[in-house]
């Protein structure tokens, strides 16, 4: 059966055409053209087609905490966000930090809708004391490290996995990448908002923005001593922001992310005291979202990511200290994105898909531009479309949106994984 | 007035001073040979708290058995996550034995607004972590207000740990809205991280304003402040913002003392300033109940005269 994607405009690294796609039984594009007929056509007509979203950062919760997300459910979550390969975060139980749990991630990910590109853990358990089996790690195709949940405190550990993880860059064929949630937890610890005015106001108890600025300021300089390709997840602050777009100016190997709700909400919201609003890092200031626009516009921020992070109903029903950290993601990104960062469409597409898809070392397969013979992970967005957030509505199982009830403009209308359509005029289809 | 009273947050002065006018009614029952009125008879009060207190469910429980209130306590010393159960879980059992208002104390900010959105009882903050204690602040306005009239013009300095302390933040907003003047006088550790905004102004030494107060208000100091780094020790803490004896001498002849209870005698109050004259220590106490008595008649008691001895059986 052909399947042709009809009456829209391509955008990606190439530029933007208006022409129709048609979807071969291989899992690849069989034509890009004019006019395109098939047996299933999919309206694209005002709507852009776009190579698939990447996210760099999504708590899966598969193994361990089944009862917030499993893969297959935070893969269709992905798809109807217009998402075909996600990176899960290694903060599992057990914890991805060998070929075993690597294994598992992998064979739950593949019969869901996204293509599940598992992350493992730098250091043992997530301990921060015992270097992770790398060697074996990367021999089994794994590229991204990282503690995430917790900053590495130890900077001597850190320094020497930097340097081990330049000595695999043969065996992956390109250079692992580490990934670090930064947070000095000496000066996070207690804390669970952003520290500053509100958090003086509402009596929460805050962590400043220093705890996140001193581990970005410290792996900066062991960047520089030890060559090896970092990865800054999250940043949130202005400062942690200057100090990239410095070192990236300085020529190091470093990327940065930035997500959703650090450039849409400020530490105000925490004044409902619904721990819908808490999340490490914790919401910043006015100033500091817009300078994770501004770096999102230059370019320091790389890509846009979501840290999709399901909690199941009763864990954010206590009180603000006690409920964990981390919001909903996936199906919000695109429209947030488009109509909060600042970028203009092509750009939006440039966070969301081919720049992040680069960094996840997997830009064959995800975010290449779209002609024939090209694997066909696609999204179809109609940049025009409202609709209003609805926790209960999404695909996770866990309904911890901190945008409940908002209209946001631009919606994914179909997506294409592999060849398949696994989003249907914003249904999906499995 | 909204059906809950969570915070002296978003008070207008108009509402504070129709509270303290409400409380001498219960004060003067308060003074009865019989201090009993039937003003909430039918009617339960749950006193539900998650941090140890024995003064303030006292005077909450004292209040409601005076306007005949039927009381139930639910008391946990740790947190509910420690038996698996959500806040929300356990505000929903209390809710169920038919509390028509919950008085709630929990170590953390925002507890009691949580509270309120998830059952149909009044809900009152009797203290919610480093937040607010909104009805310490209003016995401290009635205390202040049995002394000197009103408020206005006053000029009122809060001594000691108010980065922690609910019952400084409480007290900024309500005594700043009866027009006092306030003034936090702390180790900058002890500050919050940013009162920029806060209607006060700041000092670093108790002797610099000493000499120019109407009132003292004396936090209480927790030990857990020195392991914490906070400061270096009980002995530099009370030598620097500790009310000494000579400190005491020198406060005007007309200011008063105040301290939320319980004290730590010899740390931010020395046993001579605790027993001067100037001291209204103990008047806080019993005022303490008039004020929970209003608040409670002013949730539950709508439609009822406030007063009434002779509303039926007793």
């Amino acid at each position: 059966m052909s399947v042709v994607l009809r009456g829209g405009r391509i955008i990606d690294a190439d530029g933007e055409r208006a022409l129709d796609v048609e979807l071969g039984d291989d899992g690849r594009i069989a034509a890009v053209g004019g006019g395109l007929r098939g047996d299933l056509e999919l309206d694209a007509s005002g709507c852009v087609v776009s190579p698939g979203f990447v996210d760099l950062h999504a708590h899966l919760r598969e193994p361990g905490q089944e009862e917030a997300e499993t893969i297959e459910t935070g893969a269709r979550g992905g798809s109807l966000g217009g998402y075909t390969a996600l990176v899960a975060m290694p903060n599992t139980d057990p914890t991805t930090d060998c070929v075993a749990v690597v294994e598992q991630v992998r064979a739950l990910g593949r019969p869901s809708t996204c293509e599940i590109v598992a992350s493992a853990a730098m250091t043992v358990g997530r301990a921060g004391e015992d270097m992770a089996p790398m060697g074996e790690l990367v021999d089994a195709g794994v590229g991204i490290f990282t503690d995430d949940g917790t900053g590495l405190q130890d900077p001597r550990l850190m320094r020497r996995i930097m340097e081990y993880s330049t000595g695999l860059t043969r065996r992956l064929g390109r250079p692992v990448v580490l990934a670090q949630h930064c947070e000095v937890s000496a000066l996070s610890a207690g804390g669970y908002m952003h520290e500053g005015e509100w958090s003086s106001r509402l009596g929460i108890p805050g962590q400043p923005a220093e705890a996140e600025e001193l581990m970005v300021m410290r792996d900066i300089a062991l960047v520089r001593l030890t060559g090896a390709r970092m990865h800054f997840q999250h940043l949130s602050t202005a400062s942690s922001v200057a100090m990239v777009r410095r070192a990236k100016a300085a020529g190091l190997p470093v990327t940065a992310e930035a997500t959703t709700h650090h450039f849409t909400l400020t530490d105000a919201a925490c004044a409902s005291y619904d721990p819908v609003f808490k999340v490490h890092p914790p919401l910043r200031t006015d100033s500091d979202l817009a300078a994770v626009r501004a770096g999102l516009a230059d370019g320091t921020v790389d890509a846009v990511a979501t840290d999709h992070a399901p909690h199941a109903p009763h864990a954010k029903e206590r009180t603000f200290d006690e409920a964990p950290p981390g919001m909903l993601g996936l199906e919000t990104a695109f429209a947030l994105t488009l109509g909060e960062s600042g970028l203009d469409l092509p750009e939006v597409l440039a966070v969301l898909s081919w720049r992040p898809a680069a960094i996840a070392g997997i830009a064959d397969r995800h975010g290449a531009i779209v002609v024939p013979g090209a694997p066909a992970n696609l999204c179809v967005v109609d940049p025009d479309e409202a609709w209003t957030v609805s926790g209960v509505a999404m695909a996770s199982r866990s309904h911890n949106t901190p945008y409940e009830g908002r209209t946001l403009r631009g919606r994914v209308r179909h997506t294409i994984r592999a060849g398949e359509p696994v989003v249907i005029d914003g249904e999906a289809q499995r | 007035m909204t059906a809950h009273f969570l915070g002296i947050d978003g008070m207008a002065r108009t509402d504070l001073e129709e509270l303290l006018e409400l409380t001498d009614t219960f004060a003067e029952v308060g003074r009865r040979p019989i201090p009993k009125v039937p003003a909430l008879r039918g009617r339960t009060v749950a006193t539900v708290f998650f941090e140890n207190s024995t003064r303030t469910r006292m005077s909450f429980d004292t209040a409601a058995r005076r306007l005949s209130a039927d009381t139930i306590a639910f008391a946990a010393g740790g947190s509910s996550i420690s038996k698996g159960e959500s806040l929300r879980d356990t505000v929903e059992v209390v809710a169920s034995y038919g509390a028509d208002a919950l008085v709630v104390r929990h170590p953390m900010a925002g507890t009691a607004h949580r509270v309120a959105g998830w059952t149909n009882a009044a809900v009152i903050n009797a203290g919610d972590g480093c937040h607010e204690h909104p009805t310490q602040a209003l016995l401290d306005c009635y205390t202040l207000r049995d002394r000197y009239g009103a408020l206005d013009g006053m000029r009122i300095a809060i001594v000691g740990d108010v980065r922690h302390s609910r019952v400084a933040r409480s007290n900024v907003l309500a005594f700043t809205a009866l027009g006092a003047e306030v003034v936090l006088v702390a180790p900058a550790t002890l500050l919050p991280p940013a009162v920029e905004g806060w209607p006060v102004t700041v000092a670093n030494e108790l002797d610099s304003v000493l000499g120019d107060l109407d009132a003292v208000y004396l936090l209480r100091m927790q030990r857990e402040r020195i392991s914490e780094g906070l400061i270096p020790s009980i002995r530099e803490y009370a030598a620097d913002f500790g009310l000494s004896a000579e400190r005491t001498a020198r406060l005007p002849a007309e200011a008063v003392i105040l301290h939320p209870g319980p004290t730590n005698p010899g740390v931010e109050i020395s046993a001579a300033a605790a027993a001067d004259p100037r001291s209204v220590i103990l008047d806080q106490v019993v005022h303490g109940v008039s004020v929970r008595m209003a608040v409670l008649f002013l949730l539950l008691g709508s439609g009822r005269n406030p007063a009434d001895d002779d509303g039926g059986n007793r």
